[in-house]
Order: structure tokens, then sequence, then C-alpha cells
């Protein structure tokens, strides 16, 4: 199918990369289905997940275990039942990330990360109960140029 | 918006599984004990409009493809965590895109 993206203009992507995101993302509760883009991209730490309902809808996303090695997710069964997950191996974790004007102040949301059960492509945003992980996890070095 | 008045171990039920009682009060302070499905998530407001303001930041933010490529990060780089920092790498391009 045909895919209208904020970055990369019309592509084709297969219906079998669509994520379904039954809740949507608090903020964006509406939308609904999700695709990855420019994962496959060695060397790039970032992608994309992009709304495909809303073609303006695209967050920057990263691999939170690469960031942090001391990262880990915090939920229930219970409040990830909206993704069916059956087999904790089978679960991407994403971490939404945030670039502000000032790039230095970059920030990964670790506390409420993107899970996509793989083997149904349903996805939500988990927020952590606990206050291990912070809203903004800086990932640039203060006041490098 | 329904309001009722509560005292200290009574509670209140929201449909026939969640049910919120008082525990304790002190001064402005309200403990209250809240029993629900699991599935269902509670969350101190402040933490999910906290959630939801981020969300919106990071959708607004201009940043194309081109600019994401370039910037380079370590494990665990970062000041202002609370984890020691480390150097992290960022080519002098990104303000330029």
């Amino acid at each position: 199918m045909q895919l209208n993206t904020k970055h990369f203009g019309v592509i084709e992507i297969d219906e079998k990369e669509i994520l379904y995101f039954p809740a949507g993302i608090p903020g964006f509760e509406n939308v609904k289905k999700f695709t990855l883009l420019g994962r496959q991209e060695n060397d790039v730490p970032f992608f994309w997940l992009q709304g495909v309902d809303d073609p303006d809808l695209a967050f920057v996303v990263t691999d939170p275990f690469a960031i942090n090695d001391n990262y880990y997710v915090d939920a229930d069964d219970d409040e990830i039942k909206i993704i069916e997950a059956k087999d904790p191996e089978r679960i991407l974790t994403l971490a939404i990330v945030t670039v502000p004007n000032d790039i230095t102040k970059m920030s990964v949301n670790l506390k409420a990360p993107i899970l996509i059960n793989m083997d149904n492509n349903k996805g939500m945003q988990v927020i952590m109960k606990n206050e291990t992980f912070p809203v903004k996890y800086y990932i640039m070095e203060k006041g490098n140029p | 918006m329904l309001v009722l008045s509560r005292k200290k171990g009574q509670s209140i039920m929201i449909g026939n599984d969640i049910e919120i009682s008082i525990v304790e009060i002190q001064g402005e302070q309200v403990r209250l004990g809240i029993s629900a499905p699991r599935e269902v998530s509670v969350h101190r407001k402040e933490v999910y409009e906290e959630i939801i303001a981020e969300n919106r930041k990071a959708a607004a933010a201009h940043v194309s493809p081109d600019m994401i490529k370039q910037i380079k990060i370590r494990k665990d780089a970062g000041s202002g965590n609370t984890e020691s920092s480390q150097n992290c790498e960022k080519t002098n391009e990104d303000k330029k895109n």
C-alpha cells in the first residue's frame, strides 16, 4: 500500500509492516496505526515511528537498551495485556526521542517506552510506575558544540 | 462533575470493579487506596500529563532524517542524568541542517 509520510514523501509499504496501537499513544489517542521507517539503516541509532492514519505524525525513536546499559522495562503482564504479549523475547522496545531547537538538550523518554509485540504487530506506550528512569534522559553531553 | 463527601475508611465504587477508598486524611493530604482490575492503568494525573506533554513535544520537533543521521550518541552519555556522563560525539553539522 502507499503511505504518505512526514519526511519521506509517498512510499510503498507492505501491510504486514503496519503496527496497531489499540489505545493510540497518549496525546495522540486517535492515531491507531503506525509503521517503523528507517530501521534498516546501519549505524544510525534513530529511526521513525510514522503514523499511518496521520502523515504529519512521526516520532523519532531509538533503542533504549543501546542508550542505557542498565535499562529495563518494569510492567505487569496486565498492564500490557492490550498487546497480548506472551513471549518477552518477541517484544520490541523503543524509546521516543525529543529533539528541541537546542539539539544539545536532546532527550529520550525512558519512563514511558513503546512496546511492540512482533508476533501480532500490536503496540502501546507503557508508563512505568517507578521513578527509576526519567521522562527526559539527556543523551548529548551538555555544552557540546 | 460528581462531588461526594467521604470520611476516612469509606469508599466509592466506579462501575463494578473499581473501588477508591479514603485510607488516611492528614491536613491537606489525602491517601487513597485504589483497587481496580490490573489492566486499568492508574497514574497520578501529573505523570500522565507529563507523558502527553513529552509526546507532543517529540512529535512537534523539526528534525529531518538527514539531521538525525549525523547525530552520534554513546552509551550512557549525557550529563544532567544521574549516571556519570561520558563523552558523546556530535558533529557540528547538526545545527546547519
